[in-house]
């Protein structure tokens, strides 16, 4: 049996088309932290539960301890590593800062990503939306609180962004 | 945290999956979301020495309105369902993939991996049996079609042969004023389901319930329709009075699990509560349809 | 030391007192902290640890032929090698009469809990090891095991230690008062059984460490995911056999601690002794699985309590035996997290008369030790559910009950029964605060409605004190403990303006960089962006005791505020030099956030301190006695503990026909004394909320009678997610601590040690009506629904 033998595969990670010959066994988040060196997402199970390495792939908040690197072939990942933009926060991560939504920041690289891929799909959510669009995130710090309202508060930033954009305006 | 080693092999089409099926023989897994597989690998309790990924099987993906069905593709995610415009009677298929796990999971995780996985205490079970799917399997020999109720033979164990990929599962579109519901108790936000049930309802002009079937996961050792609930229901105008006396029957010739979370008499309760609680919520809406 | 240490008043100044951005901040929610596990070392190994399966068993043979020929595999080692490698693993508490078994960090020739380590594999990558893992083969004759602490104290019971009979570690008791003239004056007695269930502490980030030994020099640094880098450097070298000069510890980025990364772990010394062995840097970073059987876990009490109550309501003593189940053996403070509870058992209340023995009892079960709140928690629970249950049986309002046990706000300092001094305190102010928020009669007339239509609504209470700012060192070695109770900070300005702050805390998640900058830049009257704290690195930081038992702001807080003044003393008279003036002429003001010194009643006659920090390092013209350089170090030893205090409410609804517990509203009022930024008090109450109410309705660690684990990984152990979690209405009242300058008490654990018995009062008011008097935590749904339904078939109700 070919066990050993490599796939090569192709990602796009934060902006940057990365291809390497991977065991079929290593999961994306290995493939981030290990092979591209991006220690940003974080591993805090291994039942899949925790959310600490969730990433975007093609766009969708996905657990990137339970994708192989060879699931991802092709895909395009964001991580927290590519979300400020020029030396700006996103303001997503500005919000946690200003709201107090991390303590230890263990769960933050993942809760965040969780929190982006809620956002794009509910702009305006309410705390329940929010809450159980969180489901899939665990912090043992926060009680959660602040990172609702943290969540809250880019809601309404990046609505007004948005809403400024469209009229022509700045972007901020 | 890591897998045994494996040889990975991605199949283009159903073909091309079934072929490697029956080169690499037992050894060898059916990849689809990876939600249940590989949680089990990393854990190394399950150690397939091949894995034969279908995750990226053109038209196995996507909910297609046939003339008397619904067909949803295998690889269908439970996204998908939870956002999916269903025709009235079939809501419960997107309440229920809403209520599975968590949005990552969802974004992952499949309706066909999930059915063939056949976890005791997983959702789709439930809706699939009370809105009577018909699982559409695809192997060496062909084609064949197995309806849900003969799908779910022990825990973890289906009607799934070796060498067989489960493609598509179709649903009958229910007939008019026809509504359905799923409730699901469990121990806490994104867990698995203590209790799960689902049910259909169909009524006439007058009120009276002209079909209906419940699926109820989570308490037996497999998913189960509660034909005694349904026998009770089918014939009667709905009150609650005649709706209770149904879902008593909800663990009739069950015998309820005992684990961690929950004894069996608890289960048998709250069985009892959540088929009640799903009928009266699909005939709620069920009489909201036109007549 | 003669310092002038003025009490900082309760008002929020400048900067301290004040809500800032956390300077932690910017490099974790960018991705670009660095925890153990983002450690890449040239050279690395990696090991994997190899688990016993069984509860106890004799180990009749290890075959590690077939890991050792592994690809990758560099390094095999078994029990049998394990006491060339290092010492047995240290107890850091000693009681009267305590078992301590020797125990090394890989089991010898018998395992005693699921989940101990038996051998360790070392490996080029992390797959290597887990493969080479999974390759020993390890042969086990299975014992009877004991996992039900009260049958392990039976005669005959199966021995976790051939030579601790009846499986008794030690027998802890304390008493004060006369509780003989209590229970005889008693017009009832009040008696509960409660359980209070084993928790596994979970913070996110997992255990871990890497350890890299210079092959030529001996040099040994190690990061561990840690809460002690100090205590760790005091323990390792002496159980590696490396001088301590050439050992040194640091904690990274640390992911949450919670108590359980208060210890000194089996993984930590085997990865220093393979690091030394073999020359090469090793890297074990903890699995979630490992984490549920292999780090300590907490609380596990079961407590037998009896109240002599006067028939309006007041405690007269209270009699209670705790069993305390604390595993297989003793970690670093197992002996004395059960020794805690009785200390704290009198509560807010005036109870004339303790008696309390504890028993630690070992089992077959992973050993318990600190999980947030330490042995307090449990006193509270045990007192709360008391007071709630002596109302319930005397009729009486259970606020009312409370406000008769009351310590009274002018009884301060007060002498509790166990024999501690409380520092201040206002119960009743923090009662009233929190009633007017909720509106309780209100609520009461809901409730009946409710009732009426089948609903179930109850409204708990609980009303807290806590101990914190561990420790005065005297009195900590008097209770048993190896170590002290000071902190130390060192404070310095550079030629350039800037200040560095070193201090002895560890902190995880607490926002020590940000608190400590905000007393230095209120203090020195610099500005906050330019302060900078370093922490957490034996080489940078070599004297400190640690992050735990909400010690931080009370003792290294105060240090930091100490080094500060001293500086300004300093920088005062190089100041009164420059000027011409006499020191005690010079005062210190800041000015536009500035700070600087005049000559009393001429203001136009100053220096700011960036000129006298300059002046301090040029030294061309410096007072004869005074030092060049900008720099100055405090060891602070408290002279009493702290006591925080709160009282929370609590308002669910219970589903009479599932038993689902739902919180309506969740209302705290806390006191930690004065505030150094509230937003992070707040974050601390709100995440010990979180935990709190996590221990009354989800989590609970259950092992079935052969001593499996049966809640093992996140599937099974029910840490709650933010659905399951309320939004919580949080204020303070502020009343100072007198015991440091600072004035401020601590907040680590207030949260977590309200909360539990404020919920199960609440779900307990819900069902009173129907007979149900206790149910045991967690009250899951089915437990709940159980206990209605016995009391429903006992006909135990009264009229709505
Ligand atoms: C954290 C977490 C929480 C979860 N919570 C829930 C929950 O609350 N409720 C719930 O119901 N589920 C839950 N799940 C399970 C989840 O729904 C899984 O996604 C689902 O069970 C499996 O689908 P999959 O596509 O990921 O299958 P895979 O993991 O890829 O496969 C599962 C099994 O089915 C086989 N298989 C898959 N597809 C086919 C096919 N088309 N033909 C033949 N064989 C196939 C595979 O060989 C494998 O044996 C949870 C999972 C996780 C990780
Ligand atoms: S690491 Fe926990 S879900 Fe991925
Ligand atoms: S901030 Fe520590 S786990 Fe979320």
């Amino acid at each position: 049996m070919s066990q050993d033998s490599r796939v090569r595969v192709r990602i796009r990670v934060n902006g940057d088309v990365h291809e390497h010959e991977v065991e079929p066994r290593l999961l994306l988040v290995q493939y981030l932290r290990d092979v591209l060196g991006l220690t940003g997402t974080h591993v805090g199970c291994d039942t899949s539960h925790c959310g600490a390495c969730t990433v975007l792939l093609d766009g969708e908040a996905v657990k990137s301890c339970t994708v192989l690197a060879v699931q991802a072939d092709g895909g395009e990942v964001t991580t927290i590593e590519g979300l400020a933009q020029h030396g700006r926060l996103h303001p997503l991560q500005e919000a946690f800062w200003e709201h107090h939504g991390l303590q230890c920041g263990y769960c933050t690289p993942g809760m965040i990503m969780s929190a982006l891929d809620l956002l794009n799909r509910h702009p305006d959510p309410d705390e329940e939306t929010i809450r159980r669009g969180l489901e899939g995130n665990l912090c043992r710090c926060t009680g959660y609180q602040n990172i609702v309202r943290a969540v809250q508060a880019a809601a309404a930033r990046m609505r007004a962004a948005e809403a400024a954009a469209a009229a022509g305006g700045g972007d901020d | 945290m890591i897998p045994a080693a494996f040889a990975y092999h991605r199949a283009s089409s159903v073909d091309e999956a079934v072929r490697l099926l029956q080169e690499l023989g037992d050894d060898a897994r059916v990849l689809a979301g990876g939600h249940s597989l590989l949680p089990a690998m990393k854990l190394r309790l399950a150690r397939p020495g091949a894995v034969v990924d279908i995750g990226r099987i053109e038209g196995l993906r996507g909910i297609r309105r046939q003339v008397d069905h619904v067909e949803v593709g295998a690889l269908t995610r439970h996204a998908d369902l939870a956002a999916a415009r269903l025709p009235a009677g079939l809501e419960a298929l997107a309440e229920c993939a809403d209520r599975i796990a968590d949005p990552q999971v969802r974004r992952r995780g499949t309706i066909g991996g999930s059915l063939c996985h056949a976890d005791p205490s997983a959702d789709w079970p439930a809706a699939v049996l009370a809105l009577e799917g018909q699982l559409v399997l695809v192997g060496p020999g062909g084609e064949r079609v197995v309806p849900a109720a003969e799908w779910f033979v022990a825990p973890f164990m289906t009607a799934l042969q070796p060498g067989e990929i489960l493609t598509a599962i179709r649903f009958p579109v229910p007939q008019a004023r026809s509504g359905s519901a799923y409730l699901k108790l469990a121990r806490k936000a994104s867990d698995f389901a203590i209790v799960g049930a689902a049910a259909r309802v169909t009524v006439d002009g007058s009120g009276r319930c002209t079909g209906a079937a419940v699926g109820v996961t989570g308490v037996g050792d497999v998913p189960y329709r509660a034909t005694a609930v349904e026998d009770l229901l089918v014939g009667r105008v709905l009150d609650d009075q005649v709706i209770a006396e149904a879902a008593a029957r909800a663990v009739e010739g069950v015998d309820p699990v005992s684990d961690v979370h929950a004894g069996a008499e608890y289960r048998a309760q709250v069985a009892q509560v959540y088929v009640r609680r799903a009928v009266q919520e699909a005939l709620g809406r069920a009489l909201s349809q036109p007549a | 030391m003669a310092l002038p240490i003025e009490p900082r008043p309760a008002q929020p100044g400048r900067v301290l007192g004040r809500v800032v951005r956390r300077k932690e901040d910017p490099r974790l929610i960018t991705g670009t902290g660095s925890y153990v596990d983002d450690l890449r070392l040239p050279g690395m190994l990696h090991m994997a640890v190899v688990r016993s399966p069984h509860a106890h068993a004799r180990i009749t043979g290890i075959d590690t032929g077939r890991a050792r020929s592994m690809p990758g595999v560099r390094a095999v080692i078994t029990g049998e090698e394990v006491k060339d490698l290092c010492g047995p693993m240290p107890v850091g508490w000693s009681l009267q009469g305590l078992k301590a078994p020797v125990k090394y960090p890989l089991a010898l020739d018998r395992v005693r809990h699921v989940g101990e380590a038996v051998a360790v594999v070392v490996a080029e990558s992390p797959a290597a090891a887990a493969d080479g893992a999974e390759a020993v083969q390890v042969g086990y004759e299975p014992l009877p095991a004991v996992t039900d602490p009260e049958a392990a104290m039976q005669d005959g019971s199966p021995l976790v230690w051939d030579d601790v009979p009846n499986n008794i570690a030690a027998r802890f008791p304390l008493s004060g008062g006369d509780i003989e003239d209590a229970f005889r004056k008693a017009d009832r007695v009040v008696k509960l059984r409660l359980v209070n269930q084993r928790l596994v502490p979970v913070p996110m980030e997992p255990r871990g460490v890497v350890a890299q030994a210079h092959p030529i020099s001996g040099e040994l640094t190690l990061w561990s995911s840690t809460q002690i880098p100090h205590i760790l450097h005091a323990l390792l070298p002496g159980l590696l056999n490396v001088p301590e000069t050439r050992v040194r510890i640091v904690a990274p980025d640390v992911g949450g601690g919670f108590g359980c990364k208060l210890n000194l772990y089996a993984e930590e010394i085997l990865a220093g002794a393979l690091s030394l062995k073999l020359g090469r840097p090793v890297k074990w970073i903890e699995r979630r699985s490992e984490h549920f059987m292999a780090t300590i876990h907490g609380r596990d009490q079961i407590n037998h309590v009896e109240a002599a109550v006067s028939g309006d309501g007041r405690i007269l003593g209270i009699r209670a035996r705790i069993i305390a189940d604390i595993g297989a053996y003793h970690q670093l403070l197992t002996p004395a997290i059960p020794t805690f509870t009785p200390f704290m058992m009198s509560g807010v209340y005036a109870i004339p008369a303790l008696d309390v023995e504890v028993i630690e009892v070992f089992t077959n079960k992973t050993p318990t030790d600190a999980y947030r709140g330490a042995g307090r928690p449990e006193a509270t629970y045990l007192l709360e559910r008391l007071v709630d249950t002596v109302a319930r049986e005397l009729g009486l309002d259970p606020v009312e009950v409370r406000r008769r046990n009351f310590i009274k706000a002018d009884q301060f300092p007060y002498n509790t029964v166990s024999g501690l001094t409380y520092d201040s305190g206002d119960y009743e102010g923090a009662l009233n605060k929190l009633l007017e928020k909720i509106d309780y009669e209100g609520f009461r007339r809901q409730q009946q409605e409710a009732r009426q239509q089948g609903r179930l609504l109850g409204i708990g209470f609980s009303t807290y004190v806590e101990i914190c700012g561990l420790a005065p060192s005297r009195i900590w070695g008097a209770l048993g403990a190896g170590i002290g109770g000071w902190e130390s900070a060192t404070v310095r300005i550079s030629p350039a303006g800037r200040v560095t702050v070193v201090t002895g805390t560890s902190p995880h998640g607490q926002g020590h960089q940000t608190s400590w900058s905000q007393i230095v830049a209120e203090t020195l009257g610099v500005n906050y962006e330019d302060v900078e704290v370093l922490h957490g690195d034996t080489a940078v930081a070599p004297h400190g005791l640690d992050t735990y038992g909400s010690r931080s702001a009370a003792v290294g807080g105060t240090a930091v505020y100490m080094a500060s003044v001293k500086l300004r003393e300093k920088a005062r008279r190089i100041a009164a030099h420059v000027l011409e003036a006499t020191v005690d002429d010079v005062e210190f003001q800041v000015v536009d956030g500035q700070g600087r010194f005049h000559v009393k009643g001429a203001p136009q006659r100053h220096v700011t301190l960036a000129q006298v920090a300059a002046a301090a390092f040029t030294a061309h013209n410096l007072p004869d006695d005074v030092e060049p350089g900008m720099e100055a170090t405090v060891f602070y030893d408290p002279t009493n503990f702290t006591y925080p205090f709160g009282a929370h409410a609590c308002i669910v609804e219970v589903d009479p026909e599932d038993g689902r517990v739902k919180i309506l509203r969740y209302v705290a009022v806390d006191d930690c004394g004065n505030v150094i930024n509230p937003q992070l008090v707040e974050g601390q109450v709100h995440g010990g909320l979180a935990q709190g109410i996590a221990q009354a309705l989800y989590e609970g660690v259950v092992y079935d009678e052969q001593g499996q684990l049966l809640t093992a990984s996140l599937t099974d152990y029910a840490v709650p997610t933010a659905a399951d979690l309320p939004s919580f209405e949080t204020d303070r009242t502020v009343t100072p601590s007198p015991t440091n300058p600072l004035g401020v008490k601590g907040v680590g654990e207030a949260g977590t040690i309200g909360s539990t018995p404020c919920v199960v009062n609440a779900v307990i008011d819900a069902l009173a009506h129907l007979g149900v008097r206790h149910i045991d935590m967690p009250l899951r749904p089915s437990r709940v629904w159980a206990a209605i339904q016995q009391a429903k078939a006992s006909g135990g109700g009264q009229p709505a």
